[in-house]
C-alpha cells in the first residue's frame, strides 16, 4: 500500500502506456487496409518511409458513431424528456412576452433598468431607447427578438443552476477544480458545430439544441469567474469568519458568496453575450429568432435587410449587458463604498 | 495548569513541509532551509506556557513568526508538529463540531489587517462573534452597540468598514473580538493603527478591562514601551525561534542575547524599573550616606521619584506598604541602573 502510494505516478504512467498500446492492437486489428500478414511489416521497413500508413488509424470515429446510435436507441426516452422540458419553459416565456402588449414590455425592461443600476436615470433612458429601436428597425423584429430572447434566457437559467454551484464545488477543492478545469478548456475551445449537430440528431431541429449549445458555449465563463471570485475574498476576512466559529455554510452563503456576488455578476454578465452570439450562430441550424433574419438577408443578398437586423442584435446585446453590468456596479458600489458615488 | 500550553511546536510553510522535519530539528536555521529547500520556518521549536488571567505580549521583527504563532491558538493554522493545549485539551484532538464551538465560545481575535467584513456595516460586524453564537438580533445589536460606545465609535454604527479611516476599523476589529466576552483573546497588533492618543486610551482601557475580569490575553505588538505597560510577561521570537520569555524586568535587567538587547536598547529604563528591583537590601548597604534621605515606596517606578533625587542629590531609602525600611538606592547606583545596556 505505502510501494503505491509513493510510487503513485510511476504506476499512472504505466497505466497510461497500456492504454497506448491497447489502442494501436485494437486499431490494427480492427483496421481494413492492414498487411495479411504482420510479419510483412518487420521485413519491408517501406511504411516508415513517406505517407503515413492507411492501416495506422485509430477507428475513433467508428466508435463515436455506434456509441451515438446506441445512445439514441437505448436512451432516446431520456432525450426525449429533456426535449419536453426545455420546450415547455421556452413556451412559457416566449408565449408571455410574446402575448404581452410591446408597451408593457418595453416599461418592463425599463423598470427592471432602473433598479439593477441603482436608480441611475441616464442607464435607464439609454436602454428604454434601444428596445424601441428593435421593433422601430423592422416591425417583425420585435417578435424575432423575443424569440431569440427566450432563448438566451432558459439557456442562461441553465447556466446560473449549474455554472454556480460548480464554481463553488471548484472553489473548495483543488481536486475538483483540477477534473473540471480541462472540460471547460474543452468547451470553450471546440468548435460550436461539433455539438451543433449531435444536438440535432438526439433532439431535432430548433430551439432545443440551440438551448444546448447556448449552455455550453456560455456556462464557461460563469464557472471560472463564480471560482475566482470565492477564491479572490481576502484571506484574512475568511480567517475572521473561522476565528469566530462560522459553519462552512455560514461561510460560503454569509461571507464568500456576498463579497463574490460582483465578480458572479460579471460571469453572468459574459454568459449573457456569449449566449446572444451562440443563438445567432444556432440560427443555421433552424432556430427562430433575429438569427434567421441575418441568414435571410445574406441569402437574398439583401445588404440593407442583413445590416438592419445586425443593428437589432447589436441593440439587444446593449439592452441586456447594461442590465446584467450595471446591478454588478450596484453591487460593487455595495460593497466597496470607497469609490463613492457623485464624483 | 496553564491556560494555555505551547508544546515543541513547528511551522513550516510550503509544499512538503515534512520532508524538511528533519533538517530543522537538526538546527538549520531558517535562511538556510529556505535557500536549500524552498520550504519557510514559520515557528521552530516554540514551547511556552500562559497562565490564566495574564497578558502574554508576544514581541519579534516583521517576519519573525508572531502572526503564525497566535493562529495556531484557535487552529486557524495548523502546526506540523507539536501539541497546543488550551484548558487541559489538546485543540489539535477536536473534531469539526468541537473545533467550530471553541472558536465561538473560548476565544476571540483581532487582526493585524483588520479582517473586517467588506459587506456588514459596523453594527453587524461587531455583532458577528455573537450571530455565530446563535444569539436573538435584539440582544446582538444592544451588546454591539455596548462595544462600539466602548471604542468611541458611535454614531458610525450604520457605516461600512471602507468608509472609515485604518484606526477606526482597527477599533472595529477591537470591539468585535470584545463584544463575544470570550475568556481568551488573541490580539495580532491590536494597537498599530492607532493614533497615539487613542492608543494610549485603548491600553488603559485594557488594564481595566484585565483588572476586571482577569481575562487571558495573547497581545502582539512591535512597540516596547507598550509591551512594558501591558504585559505580564513578554516572549520574544527570532526568525521562528523563541530566544526569551520573562517578566518585562527580566527582559530589560537580563536580555539572553544581542537580538533582545537590540529590541530593549531605547527603552525608557525609568519607566520599567520599580525601586525594589535596583535597592539594596539593608545588609548590603553600609557603605550609602543615610544623613540626607527620601523615602520612596518599594513598587514605584524610579521614574516617579527620579526628579526629587537628582534636584536634592540625595539617597533613597525603599519602605515597603506598612512602612517597613527594605533597602537603599545609592545615588551613583540609581544612575548606572538607568544606563547599563
Ligand atoms: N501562508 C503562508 N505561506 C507561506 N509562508 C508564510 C505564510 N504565512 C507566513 N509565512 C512566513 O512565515 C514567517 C512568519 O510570518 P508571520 O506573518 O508570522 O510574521 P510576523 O511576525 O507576524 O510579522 P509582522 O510583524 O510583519 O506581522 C514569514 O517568513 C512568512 O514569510
Ligand atoms: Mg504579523
Amino acid at each position: 500500500m505505502e510501494a503505491l502510494k509513493k510510487n503513485k505516478k510511476i504506476f499512472f504512467n504505466i497505466g497510461l502506456l497500456a492504454i497506448f498500446v491497447w489502442l494501436l492492437i485494437t486499431s490494427y486489428s480492427q483496421s481494413k487496409r492492414k498487411p495479411d500478414n504482420i510479419g510483412e511489416l518487420l521485413n519491408d521497413f517501406s511504411w516508415l518511409g513517406g505517407k503515413w500508413p492507411k492501416w495506422l488509424d485509430l477507428p475513433l470515429m467508428n466508435w463515436i458513431n455506434s456509441g451515438f446510435k446506441t445512445l439514441n436507441e437505448k436512451y432516446g426516452y431520456i432525450f426525449e424528456a429533456i426535449n419536453n422540458v426545455l420546450l415547455y419553459m421556452l413556451m412559457l416565456v416566449k408565449n408571455f412576452l410574446i402575448q404581452a402588449p410591446w408597451p408593457l414590455v418595453i416599461l418592463g425592461v425599463i423598470v427592471l433598468t432602473y433598479f439593477a443600476s441603482g436608480r441611475k436615470i441616464g442607464t435607464t433612458v439609454f436602454v428604454g431607447f434601444c428596445t424601441f429601436f428593435i421593433g422601430f428597425l423592422h416591425p417583425i423584429f420585435w417578435q424575432k427578438a423575443i424569440e431569440t430572447t427566450a432563448i438566451m434566457l432558459i439557456g442562461i437559467f441553465l447556466c446560473v443552476v449549474a455554472g454556480i454551484p460548480l464554481g463553488i464545488a471548484m472553489a473548495r477543492s483543488a481536486r475538483t477544480r483540477n477534473v473540471i478545469l480541462p472540460v471547460l478548456d474543452l468547451m470553450q475551445t471546440i468548435p460550436s458545430f461539433c455539438y451543433l449537430i449531435p444536438g440535432i440528431m438526439l433532439f431535432g431541429l430548433g430551439a432545443v439544441p440551440a438551448i444546448i449549445a447556448t449552455f455550453i458555449y456560455a456556462v464557461p465563463p460563469l464557472v471560472r469567474l463564480t471560482d475566482l471570485g470565492i477564491r479572490l475574498v481576502d484571506t484574512e476576512v475568511i480567517e475572521a469568519a473561522d476565528a469566530f466559529g462560522a459553519s462552512k455554510k455560514q461561510k460560503l452563503w454569509g461571507v464568500q458568496m456576498p463579497l463574490a456576488l460582483p465578480n458572479i455578476m460579471q460571469g453572468i454578465n459574459q454568459c449573457t453575450m456569449m449566449a446572444l452570439a451562440m443563438v445567432v450562430i444556432a440560427s443555421m441550424i433552424g432556430t427562430r429568432g433575429l438569427g434567421d433574419e441575418v441568414l435571410l438577408g445574406l441569402q437574398q443578398l439583401n445588404v440593407g435587410r442583413a445590416a438592419e437586423a445586425g443593428i437589432a442584435i447589436v441593440l439587444l446585446a446593449i439592452v441586456l449587458d447594461r442590465i446584467t453590468q450595471s446591478y454588478g456596479e450596484t453591487l460593487q458600489e455595495r460593497t466597496a463604498p470607497n469609490t463613492k458615488k457623485g464624483k | 495548569m496553564s491556560k494555555i500550553e505551547i508544546n515543541n511546536v513547528y511551522k513550516i510553510f510550503g509544499n512538503n513541509p515534512q520532508s524538511v522535519m528533519p533538517m530543522v530539528r537538526e538546527g538549520a536555521n531558517k535562511e538556510e532551509v529556505l535557500e536549500q529547500t524552498g520550504h519557510t520556518v514559520g515557528l521552530d521549536n516554540v514551547s511556552l506556557k500562559i497562565e490564566e488571567g495574564e497578558t502574554f505580549v508576544c514581541m519579534g521583527l516583521s517576519g519573525s513568526g508572531k502572526s503564525t504563532l497566535i493562529r495556531h491558538l484557535n487552529r486557524l493554522i495548523d502546526p506540523t508538529d507539536g501539541e497546543i493545549i488550551v484548558e487541559g485539551t489538546n485543540v489539535m484532538s477536536f473534531n469539526k463540531e468541537q473545533l467550530i464551538d471553541f472558536r465561538r465560545h473560548k476565544m476571540s481575535m483581532v487582526f493585524q489587517r483588520f479582517g473586517l467584513f467588506p459587506h456588514k456595516t459596523v453594527i453587524q460586524n461587531v455583532g458577528y462573534g455573537l450571530e455565530m453564537q446563535g444569539k436573538q438580533l435584539e440582544e446582538i445589536n444592544k451588546t454591539a452597540m455596548e462595544k462600539i460606545e466602548a471604542v468611541g465609535l458611535s454614531g458610525f454604527e450604520n457605516q461600512f468598514p471602507n468608509q472609515l479611516s485604518g484606526g477606526m476599523q482597527q477599533r472595529v476589529g477591537l470591539a468585535r473580538a470584545l463584544a463575544t466576552d470570550s475568556d481568551i483573546m488573541l490580539m495580532d497588533e491590536a494597537f498599530s493603527a492607532l493614533d497615539p492618543l487613542i492608543r494610549s486610551d485603548m491600553q488603559k482601557q485594557l488594564l481595566d478591562l484585565q483588572s476586571e475580569l482577569k481575562k487571558t490575553i495573547v497581545f502582539i505588538t512591535h512597540d516596547l514601551d507598550e509591551s512594558l505597560r501591558l504585559g505580564d510577561h513578554i516572549g520574544i521570537l527570532n526568525a521562528g525561534k523563541l530566544v526569551q520569555v520573562g517578566t518585562p524586568v527580566d527582559i530589560i535587567m537580563n536580555p539572553a542575547d544581542d537580538y533582545v538587547k537590540a529590541f530593549v536598547k531605547d527603552v525608557n529604563r525609568a519607566k520599567v524599573i520599580k525601586a525594589k528591583i535596583i535597592m539594596k537590601s539593608t545588609k548590603d548597604s553600609d557603605d550609602i550616606d543615610k544623613t540626607n534621605l527620601i523615602k520612596v515606596n518599594e513598587d514605584q517606578f524610579i521614574e516617579e521619584f527620579l526628579p526629587q533625587i537628582v534636584c536634592s542629590n540625595s539617597n533613597c531609602e525603599v519602605v515597603d506598604k506598612s512602612g517597613n525600611v527594605k533597602g537603599y538606592i545609592s545615588n551613583k547606583e540609581l544612575q548606572t541602573s538607568l544606563t547599563k545596556s
